[in-house]
């Protein structure tokens, strides 16, 4: 199959701004610019059935309809903070096609009406940010940036803007405040972005990803795009693939792949072959699929049907765990992750997240009781629904889950 | 002298990039070229940035104090940051991670005798399929290294220590 997104593995040059444009680049962009009004250019993403491949899934043309009219102006922001452990898709399309990617987010920009965009990358992207900085005055020097693109009435500048090490600034409302130059801490909603959001305006935020698809989409029609995937989500998706298993990598493939097809025949099998005891598909913020049944992994990856199974596909961050790993360890870690990366602001996340951890750590050095484990339990489930953000409900996963499907690790991990 | 008699062309391209209004977004770009500049945070470059962006320190150093790249104090030269994450350890990490350890005679978090490197771990960094890796932190630039060894990471720092003179 040719890459949609990953086209590089074809190209391998693609990152260069002529190659690019020898392969098509840049022509979306300048007919949308040139030929189309603003609400056009949303109906085709509308109608492409694109969803936002940060992890929600929010259909992506609905989201770019959402622009305040009535409020100026309006802010693109790309969402470079891949930080989900397990994820590593953005980062492969950034730094290997990474005009794809702006060319998306100049369309997304000129169809809800912005002349400024950011880029929030994670600050450990340093030497990202800098290409694409170089990509960018490359743009401007012709012409495709700047004031008065192809002689039109629209302007457009794009801004690289380094995080810090904050895995909370993924939330939207979070990397709001940093690019405010605070710390990211999430706002309440509403007033939702689209309406409120970057200055106090409306402002439209998408994933890497989601930007990356646009172009294609744009030049090649919805129909096209549609054909692809399944209907509940059309289309390609990148899925990154980690843990156990023998080749692990980006892997772009329609939507509807199963997880057995993803592991074995794109991902070599498990390692020293061993068999899948458990599937995370939303990297550390899933809940675990028990995988007691080697029919679970015909499974076709889509958001409806990963839920049937009791999780989400989020971000597609699939981290195989094979059956060597024990839960107690394998919350332990998860738990730590959200505790460390807990912004502080509401008290179910900030309080539930420290003492989770301490359960876990407890129980998993073989220092607990078996009311230890009834009690992480207990703590995970108080938090769910309450807290401000999805991160606190992210944290609760894998821990009830893990509790729930896999008792047996917990109660060895007490005896022992 | 401070930041911006001392690089007036860089502070004014960052503060360039956003709206008179929103000059605070300015805050973290410049807080990372004092790091660069010292090695941590000083508190003097704290009071200066305050100044530059009409806000109070205590809010500058609010924002220092939240985010896991920038350091109050001057530790080793070089901050080799491993991931020990959920992925990373399932493929090696935190064997990797105690090892050089060893090898370099700390414990995770210190610093070498020579002051040139800090070992620490690190949360996901988004490299999860090249693991053992690490990010290595230095005055000026962050640097991945993927699909690490100890012979592999020794060898790395032989050449800091090279170029250290």
């Amino acid at each position: 199959m040719t890459h949609v997104l990953l086209r590089h593995r074809e190209i391998p040059d693609i990152g260069k701004l002529s190659v690019y444009q020898d392969n098509g680049g840049l022509a979306a962009f300048k007919n949308a610019v040139t030929k189309m009004k603003p609400g056009e250019v949303i109906d085709v993403v509308k109608n492409s059935g694109l969803r936002g491949r940060g992890g929600a899934g929010f259909p992506t043309g609905m989201k770019w309809s959402f622009a305040d009219a009535k409020s100026w102006p309006h802010y693109m922001v790309a969402n470079a903070d891949e930080s989900e452990p397990g994820t590593f898709k953005d980062r492969e399309v950034m730094e290997n096609n990474p005009f794809q990617f702006l060319e998306g987010v100049m369309i997304g920009s000129y169809a809800v009406g912005a002349n400024i965009a950011y880029i929030y990358l994670r600050g450990e992207f340093w030497q990202i940010a800098e290409s694409l900085d170089r990509k960018i005055a490359e743009m401007e020097a012709e012409g495709y940036l700047g004031d008065k693109i192809f002689g039109t009435d629209y302007s457009l500048r794009i801004y690289t803007h380094l995080g810090a090490g904050a895995y909370i600034c993924g939330e939207e409302t979070a990397l709001l405040e940093s690019l405010e130059g605070r710390r990211g801490q999430p706002r309440v909603r509403p007033p939702f972005p689209p309406s409120e959001g970057l200055y106090g305006k409306p402002t439209i935020i998408n994933n890497v990803e989601t930007f990356t698809n646009v172009p294609m989409i744009m030049a090649n029609g919805a129909e096209w795009y549609k054909s692809m995937g399944t209907a509940d989500a059309p289309g390609v998706k990148i899925f990154s693939l980690s843990g156990r298993v023998r080749k692990p990598g980006n892997y772009e493939l329609p939507f509807g792949t199963t997880f057995r097809d993803l592991i074995y025949k794109y991902g070599g099998g498990v390692q020293d072959s061993r068999s899948v005891r458990a599937i995370m598909p939303a990297g550390a913020s899933s809940s675990l699929i028990l995988v007691d049944d080697d029919s679970i992994l015909d499974t076709p990856m889509d958001y409806l049907e990963v839920r049937k199974l009791k999780s989400e596909l989020g971000s597609a961050s699939v981290i195989i765990v094979d059956d060597t790993v024990s839960m107690d360890w394998l919350i332990n870690k998860t738990v730590h992750f959200f505790r460390h990366e807990s912004c502080g602001k509401c008290t179910p996340c900030r309080e539930g997240t420290f003492w989770m951890s301490h359960l876990t750590e407890r129980i998993h050095t073989g220092q607990a009781v078996r009311a230890d484990v009834d009690l992480l339990l207990n703590v995970a489930k108080q938090m769910q629904g309450k807290c401000l953000c999805a991160l606190g409900e992210f944290s609760t996963m894998a821990v009830v889950s893990s509790l729930e499907r896999f008792r047996e690790d917990f109660d060895k991990a007490v005896q022992a | 002298m401070s930041l911006a008699e001392k690089y007036p062309q860089e502070v004014q391209q960052i503060l360039s990039k956003y709206p008179p209004h929103g000059k605070r977004s300015a805050l973290m770009p410049l807080l990372f070229i004092a790091q660069r500049d010292e090695g941590y945070i000083s508190k003097a470059a704290m009071q200066d940035i305050a100044a530059l962006l009409d806000i109070t320190e205590t809010e500058v150093a609010g924002v220092v104090g939240f985010y896991t790249l920038y350091h109050e104090e001057k530790e080793g030269k070089y901050r080799i940051q491993v991931c020990t994450d959920l992925p990373c350890a399932l493929r090696g990490a935190e064997g990797f991670m105690g090892d050089l350890c060893d090898h370099l005679k700390i414990k995770a978090g210190e610093t070498t005798e020579d002051g040139l490197v800090t070992v620490e771990a690190v949360m996901c960094l988004a490299a999860c399929d090249r693991a053992p890796m690490f990010q290595l932190q230095g005055p000026d630039a962050i640097e991945y290294h993927e699909h690490m060894t100890v012979e592999k990471t020794m060898e790395l720092i032989g050449e800091l220590k090279q170029s250290e003179g």
